[in-house]
Parts: C-alpha cells; sequence; structure tokens
C-alpha cells in the first residue's frame, strides 16, 4: 500500500503517523510539501495533526489555502482514500471535504489524555479491521476538538451511519454533539478524526488498539 | 569620539541596574562617558542573569567532567554520549519574573527560550518537563498564575510539539510574590553534528535568522536581576510574546541548515538578544564584531540602535556562516518563509562595534563585555541549623487514616494531572513512561533505548540546611531516574535564590551549591549546564532557597524497566534502606501539625549509591515487579501511590518499634519501595542481606483496599478520590482577585 503525507508548515504529528503508516504497511510514506502542485499516486492521503500555522486563525483555515489543497480535493474526488486526524480533519472540515466544524473544547483547555472510542461503524474501508460496537482506547491532545454541524447534518450524519467513532463511557473530552469523535464523507472514502490512532500502534505505546485503522486501510487496497 | 545623544546622569545609570562601582568600571574601560547604546549594552551584558558575576566562584566548584560528558557548562547546553554515535543535549532555565507579571507569555516565552537552547546546539528537542512553585493556595493571585503558567507552557510546547513529560508543582507563601517557573528541555543529536557558538575565522558574515525585531522585552533580564515591588506589574512591557509557530519553523529551518554543513557557529537570541548572541560569539572566539544595524529585519519602524540592542523579541538566531554557502543557507529560510540578512562580520580586533544609519552608536572591548565581566565574591554567612526535633512533642494521631487522605489530598501531594492533561505528552509517538510516575521515560527514535528524565528539589529541606538540601535534591533526582531502571548520566541545574547582596541569602547559595557539589561527586552525576536566578524577592521577603535539578538517565535495553504501579496480585513488598521515622522538615510536620520545624533528613551519599545500584540490578536482571522511590510524605504516600497508579490495593504490616505515623509518613532519604512475585521472595532476601542492603517486608498487594496493622482501611476509590479531587476543585472555584 502506497501513501503520502502533506506536511504543512506548523504541522508537529507528520513523523508520528508516518511511522505507523510504515509500521502497518511496510512502506514509508512520500512526505509532501504543502507548497507542491501534487501528491503522486498512492492509496492513501494522510492529513496529520499539529498546529499548521500556528492555528492563529481558525485552526485549518490557513492551511486550507494552500497550493496542494487543489489536488486534494481532485484525489479525493476520484475517490483516493483520505485519512485526517487532529488538525488534519479540522482542515478538511476547511476545505469542505467533511461537513462540520471542529470548535474549541467546552473546558477551554487543551487536553492530552486516553479515552475510549465506540467503533460505530466497521464498514468502513478505515474501520473494517474492528468489530462493530467494538471499544477501543485511543490517545486525545487537542484545543479545538469539540465537533458542530447544524442539527440537519447531525441528522444526516447519524441516519447515513457516517458517524465513524464515537467517544464511549463517558469520556467525550471536549463536549463535541453526540460524543462524536470521527466522521466519514458520503462516498466514504474521506475520513476526519480527533483522536491520535498513530500514537497507540507499538508495545512500548502501551496498547496497539490504533492500529485497526491502518490495518483496515491495508486490507481493503489488497 | 562617539558624540552623546543623551546625558548619562546617575540616575539614569542606576535606572541600567549599574552600580556605581560597576559604572565607575565601565568609564576605567572605555576612557570616556558611554553613549546611551553602550550603557545599555553593559547594563544587558552584566547584569546577574547574564553574567553570573555572584555565582560564578561557586559554580565553578560542581563536577562538570565524566567520561560521557561531552560539553559541560557554558554553551548553550549541556552534551552526553549516550552511545551509538548519540548524544543528549539538555539545559534548564528559569523564566520566573516575566511568569509572575505575565503569567501565560512568561512562562510560553521560558519554554520557546530552553528549546532554541538545545536545537541551537543542533539537536531536535524530544521531552521537557518544567518546575513549577506557586504562592499559598490561599493567596489571591496563586490561581490566576497557576492558570496562565500552565496555560501558557501547554500553549508553546503543543504547538512546537515537544512531550512535556514531568515536572514538579509546589505551593508555598515563601512563593507568594515571586513564583518560580523553570523549563527544562532535551534534544538528541548526533555526536559529530554539535553546533557551538564560538565564532571562528575573520570577515565572516553574521547573519540573523528567524522572526523579525520588535520593541517587546526590552530590559527583561536587568528585570530579573532585580528585587520586586508593589510597582512590578508596570513593567508588563518587559515580557516578550511567544510565537510557537515561528518557533517550529525555526526549528526545521535550523536543522536543515545545520545539514548543508554552512554553519560555523550559532547562538540563539534570548535574554539580552542581539547583544548578548553577539558578544558571546566574538568573546569566545576572541574575535571582534561589527554590526550594522540598518539591516536588521524589525517589525517596528523608526526603533533606535538602543532599542534593537537590547529587544528581547523571540524565535530569533544568530549565526555565522561559511561564506560560499551563504545562497545555500538564505534559500533554506526563504523556504520556511523566515527572514535571513547578513548583519555583519567578524573582526580581528576584538572591539564590538554598532553601526546606526551609517553612524558609530558603540564602540566597546568585547572580551571584557563577555566572558571577562565583573565577577564578586559576595559576603556570606552559615545557615543556623535548626534546633534537633523531639520525636516526643509529635503526638500519634487518632486516625491514621484519615491523616493519609488528607496529606493525598493536600496542595503539595495531590494528583498533578489537572496540569498535565493540558500538555501534550504523546506528541512524536516515543512516549513510553508518561506523567505520573517517577521519572519519564522517552524512546530514542529508532532504537531499543530510552531516556529517563526527572526534575527534583525539597525546598523545605534546603531552607532548614543548605547543604542537606543541596544533597537530596540531587539524591532524590538520581533515585527517580535508578527507579525507572535507567543509569542517570548527569544533571543540568536551576539554582533559584533571593537577594545574594544579603550574606544570610548568599549562605543559602553557597551551602547548597556545597551539597549540590558533594552529591554529584559521589554518585557520579556531573553537572552539564544550568541557570542561576537570582532576586526572587518582593519586598525584601525572599523565596526558600530552590536549586531544581534535572537529570537525565539512559536506559540500554527499554523491555527491562520499571514504573511506580503495582503490576499483580499477591505480590511481596518491601521496602529497600531504612526506616528510622525523620519527622524534620517533612510534610506531616508542616500539614498535620503546623510545625516547620527539626533538621532536613540527613543523606548519606554512599547508601545512595549502594541501594540505588542494588535496585536497578533488580530492575535489569526482571526481579522486580513495580519501583518507587521513597520521598515526600514518606513511605505511606509512596504505597498509596503505587495502589492508585495500579488499581490493586495492599496488605501491609508494619513491624516496627516507631510510632506509626513517624514509620508511615517520616522521611529518611535513601529509599524504594518495591513489589516482587512471592517466588522470588526468598533469593531477594537472601541477595540482599549478602549485599548489606536493608530490606524490610511490608506486606503484599491485593484488593480493593490499603490496609495496615489494623489501623488503616481506606478502599482505593477513596485513595483516588482524595488524591484526585484537590487540583480540580481548587482551579474551578472562583476566582477572589477577579
Amino acid at each position: 500500500m502506497k501513501s503520502a503525507v502533506i506536511v504543512y508548515p506548523g504541522i508537529n504529528r507528520e513523523r508520528d503517523l508516518a511511522r505507523a503508516l510504515e509500521l502497518v504497511t511496510g512502506t514509508a510514506p512520500y512526505m509532501v510539501w504543502h507548497d507542491d502542485a501534487e501528491i503522486p499516486d498512492v492509496d492513501l492521503i494522510a492529513v496529520p495533526g499539529g498546529f499548521s500555522y500556528g492555528d492563529y486563525l481558525r485552526c485549518g483555515a490557513i492551511a486550507g489555502q494552500a497550493r496542494i489543497t487543489a489536488d486534494l480535493k481532485k484525489k479525493a474526488a476520484k475517490g483516493v482514500r483520505v485519512f485526517g486526524v487532529c488538525n488534519g480533519f479540522q482542515i478538511l472540515t476547511e476545505i469542505g471535504l467533511l461537513p462540520g466544524a471542529l470548535l474549541r473544547n467546552a473546558h477551554l483547555k487543551f487536553v492530552c489524555k486516553e479515552v475510549k472510542l465506540e467503533v460505530v461503524n466497521s464498514r468502513t474501508a478505515f474501520t473494517n479491521a474492528y468489530a462493530q460496537g467494538q471499544i477501543i482506547r485511543c490517545p486525545v491532545a487537542h484545543h479545538d476538538g469539540n465537533y458542530f454541524a447544524d442539527e440537519g447534518t447531525i441528522r444526516k450524519l447519524e441516519d447515513e451511519h457516517r458517524v465513524v467513532f464515537r467517544y464511549a463511557q463517558g469520556t467525550n473530552p471536549n463536549g463535541s454533539i453526540n460524543d462524536i469523535a470521527g466522521i466519514i464523507n458520503e462516498k466514504g472514502n474521506v475520513l476526519g478524526m480527533m483522536p491520535h490512532p498513530e500514537n497507540l500502534v507499538e508495545p512500548l505505546h502501551g496498547g496497539l488498539d490504533g492500529r485497526g485503522i491502518f490495518e483496515s486501510l491495508l486490507e481493503t487496497v489488497a | 569620539m562617539i558624540p552623546n545623544e543623551i546625558e548619562i546622569t546617575p540616575e539614569l545609570v542606576a535606572e541600567h541596574g549599574l552600580k556605581p562601582d560597576e559604572y565607575q568600571r565601565i568609564l576605567d574601560l572605555i576612557g570616556r562617558t558611554p553613549t546611551l547604546t553602550e550603557l545599555g549594552i553593559f547594563s544587558a551584558m552584566w547584569n546577574e542573569h547574564c553574567s553570573y558575576k555572584s555565582s560564578k566562584k561557586w559554580l565553578r566548584t560542581l563536577p562538570t567532567k565524566g567520561p560521557r560528558v561531552l560539553q559541560g557548562p557554558g554553551e548553550n547546553a549541556g552534551v552526553v554520549d549516550i552511545g551509538d554515535g548519540e548524544a543528549v543535549v539538555f539545559k534548564m532555565e528559569s523564566h520566573n519574573h516575566p511568569s509572575y507579571i505575565e503569567p501565560y507569555q512568561g512562562a510560553a516565552t521560558g519554554v520557546g527560550g530552553i528549546l532554541r537552547d538545545v536545537f541551537t546546539m543542533g539537536a531536535r528537542p524530544i521531552a521537557a518537563m518544567n518546575a513549577l512553585r506557586f504562592g499559598a493556595p490561599t493567596h489571591e493571585r496563586t490561581r490566576h498564575i497557576v492558570s496562565g503558567v500552565v496555560a501558557g507552557i501547554g500553549g508553546y510546547g503543543n504547538s512546537f510539539g515537544v512531550p512535556t513529560v514531568g515536572g514538579e508543582v509546589n505551593f508555598d507563601p515563601s512563593y507568594n510574590g515571586n513564583c518560580l517557573v523553570n523549563a527544562f528541555a532535551a534534544g538528541l543529536a548526533d555526536t559529530d553534528k554539535i553546533f557551538l557558538s564560538e565564532a571562528k575565522g575573520v570577515g565572516m558574515p553574521i547573519v540573523y535568522l528567524g522572526s523579525k525585531t520588535g520593541r517587546d522585552g526590552i530590559h527583561g533580564a536587568t528585570m530579573a536581576s532585580a528585587e520586586f515591588d508593589d510597582d512590578s506589574e508596570e513593567k508588563r512591557p518587559t515580557v516578550q510574546i511567544g510565537d510557537p509557530f515561528g518557533e517550529k519553523l525555526l526549528l526545521e529551518a535550523c536543522l536543515e541548515l545545520m545539514a548543508t554543513g554552512a554553519v560555523i557557529a550559532i547562538q540563539d537570541m534570548g535574554a539580552a538578544g542581539l547583544t548578548c548572541s553577539a558578544v558571546e560569539m566574538g568573546a569566545k572566539g576572541n574575535l571582534g564584531v561589527e554590526l550594522d544595524l540598518d539591516k536588521v529585519p524589525c517589525r517596528e519602524e523608526g526603533m533606535t540602535a538602543y532599542e534593537m540592542m537590547l529587544s528581547e523579541s523571540q524565535e530569533r538566531m544568530l549565526m555565522v556562516l561559511h561564506p560560499e554557502k551563504q545562497a545555500e543557507a538564505e534559500a533554506v529560510f526563504r523556504k520556511w518563509d523566515l527572514d535571513f540578512a547578513v548583519v555583519g562580520k567578524t573582526t580581528d580586533d576584538l572591539r564590538f562595534r554598532i553601526f546606526r544609519h551609517g553612524e558609530l552608536m558603540g564602540d566597546l572591548p568585547i572580551k571584557e563585555l563577555g566572558d571577562e565581566a565583573p565577577e564578586y565574591d559576595r559576603p556570606w554567612v552559615e545557615t543556623k541549623p535548626p534546633a534537633p526535633l523531639d520525636p516526643e512533642s509529635v503526638p500519634a494521631p487518632n486516625d491514621l487514616g484519615a491523616v493519609l487522605l488528607k496529606l493525598l489530598g493536600s496542595p503539595d501531594m495531590c494528583s498533578r494531572r489537572w496540569v498535565w492533561e493540558q500538555y501534550d505528552h504523546l506528541v512524536q509517538g516515543n512516549t513510553v513512561v508518561r506523567p505520573g510516575s517517577d521519572a519519564a521515560v522517552v524512546r530514542v527514535k529508532d532504537s531499543n533505548k530510552g531516556l529517563a528524565f526527572s526534575l527534583d528539589v525539597t525546598p523545605r529541606y534546603c531552607t532548614a540546611d543548605p547543604v542537606q538540601g543541596g544533597k537530596q535534591a540531587v539524591a532524590e533526582c538520581w533515585r527517580n531516574i535508578t527507579a525507572s531502571g535507567a543509569e542517570p548520566l548527569a544533571v543540568t541545574d536551576n539554582l533559584n535564590f533571593g537577594n545574594p547582596e544579603k550574606p544570610e541569602i548568599m549562605g543559602q547559595f553557597v551551602g547548597c551549591i556545597k551539597g549540590i557539589g558533594e552529591a554529584c561527586e559521589a554518585l557520579a552525576f556531573p553537572v552539564v549546564s544550568g541557570n542561576v536566578s537570582l532576586y526572587n524577592e518582593t519586598n525584601g521577603q525572599a523565596i526558600m532557597p530552590t536549586p531544581a535539578i534535572g537529570g537525565v538517565g539512559l536506559i540500554p535495553d527499554l523491555g527491562k524497566t520499571a514504573t511506580t504501579a503495582f503490576k499483580g496480585e499477591g505480590e511481596a513488598i518491601y521496602v529497600i534502606g531504612e526506616t528510622l521515622g525523620h519527622l524534620g522538615q517533612s510534610v506531616y510536620l508542616r500539614d498535620i501539625e503546623g510545625r516547620r520545624e527539626g533538621p532536613a533528613p540527613h543523606v548519606d551519599l554512599g547508601a545512595e549509591k549502594r541501594h540505588g545500584d542494588f535496585v536497578r540490578s533488580l530492575i535489569r536482571s526482571a526481579r522486580v515487579t513495580a519501583v518507587h522511590d521513597v520521598s515526600d510524605g514518606g513511605l505511606l504516600i509512596a504505597l498509596a501511590e503505587m495502589a492508585m497508579a495500579g488499581g490493586i490495593g495492599a496488605e501491609l504490616e508494619a513491624e516496627t518499634d516507631l510510632p506509626l505515623h513517624a514509620w508511615g509518613f517520616g522521611e529518611d532519604q535513601a529509599r524504594y519501595v518495591i513489589t516482587i512475585a512471592q517466588a522470588g521472595a526468598g533469593d531477594l532476601e537472601k541477595d540482599a542481606e549478602k549485599a548489606g542492603i536493608p530490606l524490610t517486608r511490608l506486606g503484599r498487594t491485593g484488593g480493593r483496599e490499603l490496609t495496615l496493622n489494623g489501623q488503616i482501611t481506606i478502599s482505593l476509590d477513596k485513595l483516588a478520590q482524595a488524591h484526585e479531587g484537590w487540583f480540580p476543585a481548587y482551579m474551578a472555584a472562583p476566582d477572589t482577585n477577579a
């Protein structure tokens, strides 16, 4: 499986994501500079976490204006899988590949801790290695992870089973609507999530629960 | 001769923090009245913060060498060999004064400064910690400062992308008017790619890199070298504003630039900005420096030479580059959208010359500004040891369990989760042991090696007995690193004290240094970098002496480590080291009896070494399942922490002649609690006896309660409730000072 990680100035989990991809797929991803015109032909484009452009404006807003965005949108429309984590999720909502927005955490503080996630939909290309309804551990680390969308959008997401991950067992760390932690687009090829599965993929991380996403993608491609 | 644009009066000299005798020295040195710009430069270079004039004499007594030490004090950070061609680069630095005035920005730029110190050496930062001391929780400003400082540290470190993995938080009224924010950072570099600040070669271009220069932070270092009074809040404009995004770009650009081989010397612009960095590079290299300030990228119009030389705008670097690689270097910085400007050159005449609008604004001898700055041997008096504590005067409590709960839920002993959950402690994906254990452990990338980090000092011991307190700070740090299974390598120190012009304060400083030196020597734990922060006083009230020690250890095999959490049911619990019930200066005596009395616990460095080496060998042979150093609060606090961390209770049996409160809460040193599978217990006892290590069985793990001699029975839930409750409740309470 071939993959690419887009690098924006201020991103800081690109190495974590690259390492997880290499660990599970056996192939190191291309690291693609935000100012490039084109992303190489790959099976997966990953948009990593961090603070692109310092997040001094709305999170992800400036990264969304990057030169690479045009090709990212083009490839997503063609059906290439796109996976946005944390700041990556925020960027995907900014450029319209996913609906809604990520607001400041309800308690207004940055939060880094481990939460529980329910795999609400295991029939996606990103989650088929998990069981439906499985509860997994996953770290979060964000200041703006409070998912928000209008009532109609939320209803549509729920009706179409596009809420893929939900904070479980009372561990919602940011006040997001319906405990939403990750959503997928209509076509099922673009997933965004706030938690960081890439930080729970080796025994040294204290668990392997995050591997399922990368394993799912690998199986889907293979 | 340079014309004076403004008359230099005694008042102006005093405003620059220069004493009359220091000003006379300036006159003697240059043979004329200095210009305002020159006065500013002297003030920046000769203040306590930059010149270490009161402390240098004593700092020289510290052991700084060791077989693994590649770079000791005097550079931006210390460098220690960790094998396989790699080195750990680390330092700690204070940002106390700015953090009190403007907590968020003060703490944020403290983190920024220390990260820059590390990557200036060519190392990518891999871990950060911070030692924080705040005023009494009841003091009107404390909540505001805690909230701002923690948010500032998180705001900078999280965005920059370094995991903040540990630290200390304490409260005490002596910090009411002077909080302490000591930031630590460590990075990884190849041993053959360490970059230093010493300029080389005449006529080499001096290049300014990073963010633009503004008017922020002018005279920050001078402020940090004076006492506070009621008007200190008016100094808010001297606090710099941090830009973690700018720093992240600077990191990436610097490391990319270093890889091109273009860099001869590099120095970050920290305290006293352009002045300090240019002087240090020249003075170290025995070269002069000429700067043309018209070339300096400025954020604001019409900045004077004085303002530019003293600005402490953040995220800036100065480098000496190989002229033939200048274009290549510039391309790297343009790619990262950062400023790049040739602002001067090295000369062969040991002068520091400043030009603005084509005019010479300053012409000073560079060595005397830099490494030959004034030095003082301040008078000092030895701290009088406190009277011995009569154990009979400390009555047994009615309810030992209630005491345990009270201490676990007290401001100083409760869980710091509220703090570290605001820090990204996982970014980079190498965090092995997260905050809350003895030492944090971070993997060395692409290897099975780890580095252990811990920050420690017990200021109340240092107050009672500076020598023992200094020793204890080093010993506790060494123990915490040992308890993770690591070999302690070296330390950085952050020495926070009051006004050194007072002989009692200077005596505290001298005593602590003596203790630190002895302990570092005995434990082969050299000091490779550090920082001194003096004048931590407000209205004449000094802080407790607080020499924070930041230690680093090496774990050769991450498969052989230990953490504090109980791991299984029915395992044997032991304490290594002697339990003598020392209650002098203990948390128990202070928080239960309301007394700050008695001597600090004695530190037997020989015992520390023997016990620690024994514990490490147990961890490395995978014989023990959990290890926890015993420190503040004594045995019962350590045991409760192990139970809570593992979610497993314990049945404890104290066989002792001591009163149970002294046994349980005494703070004797050189102790560790360990757990071991029952099957291994017999051999352990034999081995300890053979090695002459005091070993006492305390009971067994298991169940959902902590019990002791039928006197304590507390459920884990209740322990956790007490332990986790205080911090969030305190911070959520309405701010009385709003």
